[in-house]
């Protein structure tokens, strides 16, 4: 008979244990890539793989230079950081712009319109690729410019997921900022912008930086529009880490290095959101 | 009558910028599907083909495959995660010194990106250089290579969106429980109902709405997976994984059958409206039932 103390130990040691090895099972993938990413193609090819460590001066610093120095990947992470960033800005603005005529103005058949943005996301992308590429390249010109394989035309179609994904989070943000707040500065002599400028973004600022994070890392995360949308002259990381199976060939080194520094942004922003991915995912169904 | 007019202006822009990258395509799509065209086949112009492109796609086994193939994999993917997901929550609901910690790791591989979750994956088990096919044949002799085997081809894709996606189904969970009001277990317990019983009467039901908009999320995502498995491999072997959305962008790009692609999509879109509709009426009819 154990005691009901010793009983919790062994609950204690049991609880530790599972999530020892679960978060080893979690992170062995991610730091097999680190290893391979401070790997000579040489050491990579013995045929026997090695989980140990490599520092400093074994490190093979060239599997994170060459790919940035003589290829192309500066100029790709360059793109992404660009679109990511005017597609997060832009769709925090419309979003809040959005969610705020939805929530204050009582507009004929709003919940409708409200339905209408999400079903947008909800459509499989592959669905899409078609019709958009042939627009792209066949519609969607002025003389002999065309969205195709420009930063305008990724910049937009990732609109077409991030805006609703906004639009549903910002939307129960606005319905909890009371209309008396806006109504009061209205009687004030406040126009709309006093409105928006005064109260609303201050009051939902954790709320659009939440939101603008997490529209960051979803179109820095997109690959098949980009992959489609866009040819050699707008890559971005995501379509350049796909280059190394497709293209060049199998240099696992390199292509774990740029692996792991696509994955650096992902890793800071779950640090500073952890708290609300829950909610972020689930369009806010889920108060996480 | 001017409110009204300020508010659709402020909505005016998104409505334009959805109208363009979600319904215009979703028109177009309606349009080139009643075409056949392929630009670089003999003829290469647009023809009328009426329903044609429907009439062969009904009976395309290729394209009806790789939509089995894809309902096999999201029921396989959510019943894993599920499960797990709702294990694991459950550890997570005690109180315990780093707790924390444990889920930040946990949560991580929800922000990775799946084009690298395939490359990630990838790394791990090619022949002849990753640790999986190795330890597999050095401890168990198991002769592991996704490259030839169709079966271990398709389990690993399952394995690679399970470490990827269980997280979210463990954090919407543990969400779910920690917000579960005491009053009904007290009570239940005062009556004497056992552990299961609780669970089974009060836990499941109370959850039910989540659970369904849980599993809503995943089954859509599973539905369109692309990036991963493009990654890992490739559709392969044969056609192994090859899975409905890979397969779309094999007729479509590299075949340039526009025509019959377009029909291919809006079938995938209409498939895909379906399970939402049907899903979305369970949500709504359990959650009319939890309330009631």
């Amino acid at each position: 008979m154990t005691s009901k103390k010793g009983r919790r130990f062994l609950g204690f040691l049991g609880t530790y244990l599972f999530w020892i090895v679960g978060s080893i099972l979690t992170l062995l993938p991610i730091y097999w890539i680190i290893v391979v990413s401070s790997r000579k193609r040489i050491e990579l090819m013995s045929g026997k793989p090695n989980f140990a460590p490599t520092f400093f001066q074994k490190f093979h610093w060239k599997n994170f230079t060459d790919p940035f120095v003589n290829g192309n990947q500066t100029e790709y992470l360059l793109n992404s950081v660009l679109i990511a960033t005017t597609n997060s800005l832009l769709v925090v603005i419309l979003a809040v712009m959005a969610t705020y005529a939805l929530s204050r103005f009582k507009l004929v058949g709003a919940d409708n319109i409200f339905f209408w943005t999400i079903t947008n996301r909800m459509g499989p992308p592959a669905a899409f690729l078609l019709p958009l590429f042939l627009l792209y390249t066949k519609v969607f010109k002025v003389n002999d410019w065309f969205l195709y394989d420009t930063h305008i035309g990724l910049i937009l179609i990732y609109c077409l997921f991030n805006l609703p994904f906004a639009i549903w989070l910002m939307k129960g943000i606005m319905d909890g900022i009371p209309p008396e707040l806006d109504e009061a500065v209205l009687i004030d002599g406040g126009n709309l912008w006093t409105v928006l400028s005064r109260i609303i973004v201050p009051l939902a600022a954790p709320g659009i930086a939440i939101t603008g994070l997490l529209t960051w890392v979803f179109a820095w995360n997109e690959y098949l529009f980009a992959a489609t949308l866009a040819g050699g002259k707008v890559r971005t990381v995501t379509g350049g880490l796909a280059e190394f199976v497709t293209v060049t060939g199998s240099d696992w080194g390199q292509m774990a290095a740029v692996a792991v520094i696509s994955l650096l942004p992902a890793l800071i922003f779950l640090a500073l959101v952890q708290k609300y991915i829950v909610m972020g995912l689930t369009f806010g169904a889920v108060k996480g | 009558m001017k409110r009204q007019r300020t508010g659709w202006l402020l909505l005016a822009p998104t409505l334009i910028i959805l109208f363009i990258t979600g319904f215009l395509p979703f028109l177009y799509v309606i349009w080139v599907g009643f075409f056949g065209w392929n630009p670089t086949s003999a003829t290469g112009q647009m023809h009328w083909a009426g329903v044609n492109n429907y009439r062969q796609l009904v009976f395309d086994q290729e394209f009806l495959l790789s939509l089995g193939r894809t309902l096999v994999f999201m029921i396989t993917t959510v019943a894993i995660e599920l499960t797990l997901g709702f294990a694991l929550a459950g550890l997570l609901l005690k109180d315990f010194p780093g707790k924390t910690f444990f889920r930040t790791i946990h949560a991580l591989p929800l922000m990775v990106a799946p084009i690298v979750v395939g490359a990630v994956w990838r790394l791990l088990v090619i022949p002849g250089f990753g640790p999986v096919p190795f330890y597999l044949r050095k401890w168990f002799g198991i002769d592991y290579n996704i490259g030839t085997y169709a079966g271990q081809a398709f389990w690993t894709t399952v394995l690679m969106d399970v470490w990827h996606w269980t997280p979210f189904v463990t954090l919407t969970i543990l969400a779910g429980l920690s917000a579960m009001p005491k009053e009904p277990f007290e009570s239940a317990r005062v009556d004497g109902a056992n552990r299961f019983q609780q669970f089974r009467f009060i836990t499941v039901p109370l959850l039910m709405p989540m659970l369904l908009t849980t599993m809503f999320l995943r089954i859509m995502d599973a539905l369109r997976i692309v990036d991963e498995v493009f990654m890992l491999t490739g559709g392969g072997p044969g056609s192994a994984t090859r899975y409905v959305g890979i397969h779309i962008w094999r007729k479509v790009f590299p075949e340039t059958e526009y025509g019959y692609g377009s029909a291919m999509s809006l079938l995938l879109l209409y498939f895909t409206i379906f399970l939402c509709w049907l899903l979305f009426t369970s949500i709504t009819q359990s959650g009319k039932k939890a309330r009631a």
